[in-house]
């Protein structure tokens, strides 16, 4: 990197020769190095603005998400009120407006969590699997099959969801609510299948990828030395693991986390196809039936009026925000994990 | 080895490879599986099994389906083994046994979505997709035509045209502020770096909600494929940044400064030298952007509009693309649509391997690492 104010082109009349630039023929008792002066050329000048606009516009859209959503909600705001938290029905086009994105934060919220339930565990594993485990010829391999399992488009895993692991997992789920239905309020359904809790496991295949590959990385700058002392005392590779690597990739595991629980709040078309769209708060999670903010804008996109866009703006835009808040703190998070190793 | 050998005359043997002639044990491997291990897993695997058929068949008073016999198998044969290895090699080494088990079976449960994935699809999709189906578009096929009837040209058309836009836009801005991140490094690089971080885990939907609230409603364009394009700009931006700053972080700063010392103004040294050099990885980094945005279903949702009929313009009226033709056939009822659904996501599927093997081709094992070739050039 470029260090800022050193000089490259020093044929000015100032600095007459190299070895002046290099700091050398000056006077010895002079207080501390002399003070190098950089001065970017025409072309230099322009070069740093063009790419210092590339970066302004990066930051730029994401300024301009907010803003736009913001103003394109203004309307909705104004007429729902503070109900716009409290709401659970979604009738913005009808006669007195009454909607709001309770229902559709729960489903978010319930998605996610059974998502990163399954997500952490299994991300973790497979990182570890991959570092520690695998042998040393297939580590390349996996890797980058986890990449390519990022690449994978979310549609054909809720396609492959919607006709091959729902209908799996459908006679687990009608024995377990057949068995513990009775007990616990929470697993009674009267039909499974498009349950927010199938969408959830969906979304999980989503979010796998992006928090395995982070875990993996951090994990993989845990101090070699460190676990060969730990093997080296007489500790077994699991003991390596939880003495050494777990404790060292704590922060990184607990970012990776949140950037895939970021990926499964704004994930919108396993919702979409797999939920029953129903705008309801219900905490049987096994049951049909159930909206997320992401797959609700989907649906309700096309039928809504004037008012029903600016609702559905509304959502997106606090899904907008809760999703960016997070990834801030896990992009934080992440980097400062980096730092340290 | 350097080190060893500094230390003293050089010996005529390897220092580190111990032989039976010195008298010394041979080498141990602590990691290998020995064969009464592998026994020991087996055994516990098979009693476990006999368990479950037991308890299954005969003690209980109900059937259960085939997957419940797996899931009990699995369950059974981790207490099993752990009391096995307990009793042969002590608490500390049924501990560690267990552990492996457990991690080896998350990272199967993790990774075998691909196999099924790519595996399902390809047996849904395989027989749909023939010439005719990448020749014809849908203006003519009704709800009763069979799935062999209509195809996706004006969809692949659409997803090739907004495609080539999006990355007509997003890579120059993208390479640029990763030359502003990894160059410059100015006053505005921490906060840009961070939302780009952000940035790719940003809900689709509100890219293309915000496209939609802007080039749709306000500059009263209406839907168009280009209007898809920014959306998809929107997400591969921050994919191309990250992806290229990596790469141009590891160009070797020796030949920026020699450029410069041989007076080369900053923006030569970049155009000539450090963009050159990172060529490989910048190619990884397009690659890498597109597979993430062909699939991308919500965001063209509200901004192409979707469409049976074949338009090319990508500036005026309804268009198409892949994922949203198959997202709009899975939704009917029909057999015949949701065959030709299934025929999309094989497309689909194929397309994104095809860019992936590509980026991996391009720049080697990966974005930051350098291809063979120049390994080879190197030594």
């Amino acid at each position: 990197m470029p260090a800022k104010g050193s000089t490259v082109e020093a044929n000015d009349s100032e600095e007459p020769t190299g070895l002046a630039v290099l700091g050398f023929g000056e006077p010895a008792d002079e207080a501390g190095p002399r003070r190098i002066e950089a001065r970017l050329s025409g072309s230099d000048r322009f070069y740093r603005a063009l790419a210092s606009t590339g970066a302004g516009i990066t930051l730029l859209i994401i300024v301009l998400i907010g803003v736009f959503l913001l103003l394109e909600a203004l309307p909705a705001f104004r007429a729902a009120g503070f109900g716009f938290l409290t709401t659970q029905r979604w009738d913005p086009d009808s006669a007195p407006p009454e909607f709001g994105v309770a229902a559709m934060m729960f489903g978010t919220a319930v998605t996610a969590v059974v998502a990163m339930l399954a997500t952490v565990p299994l991300a973790l594993a497979t990182a570890l699997f991959i570092n520690e485990y695998a042998p040393r010829v297939l580590r390349a391999t996996l890797t980058s099959l986890v990449d390519l399992m990022a690449a994978i488009p979310s549609l054909v895993f809720a396609l492959w969801g919607l006709f091959f692991l729902v209908p799996w997992l459908q006679p687990i789920e009608g024995w377990l609510v057949a068995q513990l239905g009775g007990t616990l309020p929470f697993m009674r359904a009267i039909a499974t299948g498009s349950s927010l809790f199938n969408a959830g496991l969906v979304i999980a295949l989503m979010a796998i990828p992006i928090t395995t590959s982070i875990i993996r990385e951090v994990l993989s700058q845990a101090p070699r030395h460190e676990c060969e002392g730990a093997l080296a005392l007489g500790g077994t590779r699991w003991g390596m693991i939880t003495t050494v690597i777990l404790p060292f990739g704590k922060t990184g595991i607990i970012g990776g986390s949140m950037l895939g629980l970021g990926r499964a709040l704004g994930e919108t078309i396993a919702a979409t196809l797999i939920l029953n769209i129903r705008f309801e708060i219900k905490p049987q999670i096994l049951e049909t039936g159930g909206i997320t903010v992401a797959s609700g804008i989907a649906v309700e996109f096309f039928d809504a009026q004037e008012l029903g866009l600016s609702a559905l703006m509304a959502a997106g835009l606090s899904l907008f925000l809760v999703t960016i808040v997070i990834n801030l703190v896990a992009a934080v998070v992440v980097e400062r994990a980096k730092a340290a190793g | 080895m350097a080190a060893t050998r500094a230390l003293g005359p050089a010996p005529s043997k390897t220092p580190d490879k111990p032989t039976d002639a010195a008298g010394q044990a041979p080498r141990r491997r602590p990691r290998a599986w020995r064969w009464a291990d592998i026994a020991e897993f087996a055994g516990s695997a098979a009693s476990a099994l006999l368990l479950t058929w037991l308890i299954f068949d005969r003690f209980l008073p109900f059937r259960i389906q085939g997957v419940a016999f797996f899931v009990a198998w699995y369950a059974l044969t981790l207490p099993i083994y752990w009391l096995v290895v307990r009793d042969g090699h002590g608490p500390v080494a049924a501990r560690d046994r267990l552990a492996s088990v457990l991690v080896t079976t998350g990272a199967a449960v993790a990774l075998s979505p691909i196999f099924l994935v790519v595996g399902y699809v390809t047996y849904r999709g395989w027989s749909v997709i023939d010439f005719g189906f990448l020749a014809e578009t849908m203006e003519l096929t009704g709800p009763l035509s069979g799935a062999d009837d209509g195809g996706l040209l004006h969809s692949l058309i659409g997803t090739l045209e907004q495609l080539g836009i999006a990355t007509l836009i997003a890579v120059p801005l993208g390479v640029l502020t990763a030359v502003y991140l990894s160059e410059i490094s100015g006053p505005l690089a921490r906060p840009t770096r961070l939302v780009a971080d952000a940035m790719t885990a940003l809900p689709s939907i509100v890219a293309g909600l915000f496209v939609y609230s802007i080039v749709v409603i306000r500059t009263g364009w209406g839907f168009s494929g280009f209007a898809g394009s920014l959306a998809l700009t929107i997400l591969m931006l921050p994919t191309v940044t990250i992806a290229a700053e990596q790469v141009l972080r590891v160009v070797p700063g020796s030949l920026r400064e020699a450029a410069l010392a041989l007076g080369s103004p900053y923006w030569r040294s970049v155009l000539l030298v450090v963009l050159p050099t990172a060529r490989a990885g910048l190619a990884t980094a397009v690659i890498l952007g597109m597979a993430r945005v062909v699939g991308e279903t919500a965001p063209v949702l509200l901004t192409v509009g979707g469409t049976n009929i074949l338009n090319v313009n990508p500036f005026s009226d309804y268009q198409d693309n892949i994922p949203l033709f198959v997202f709009n056939q899975i939704r009917s009822s029909k057999e015949s649509f949701v065959d030709r659904a299934w025929g999309g996501a094989l497309l689909l599927l194929a397309l994104v391997l095809v860019l992936f093997v590509l980026a991996r081709l391009a720049g080697g094992a990966g974005p930051g690492r350098r291809s063979r070739r120049k390994k080879g050039a190197a030594k």
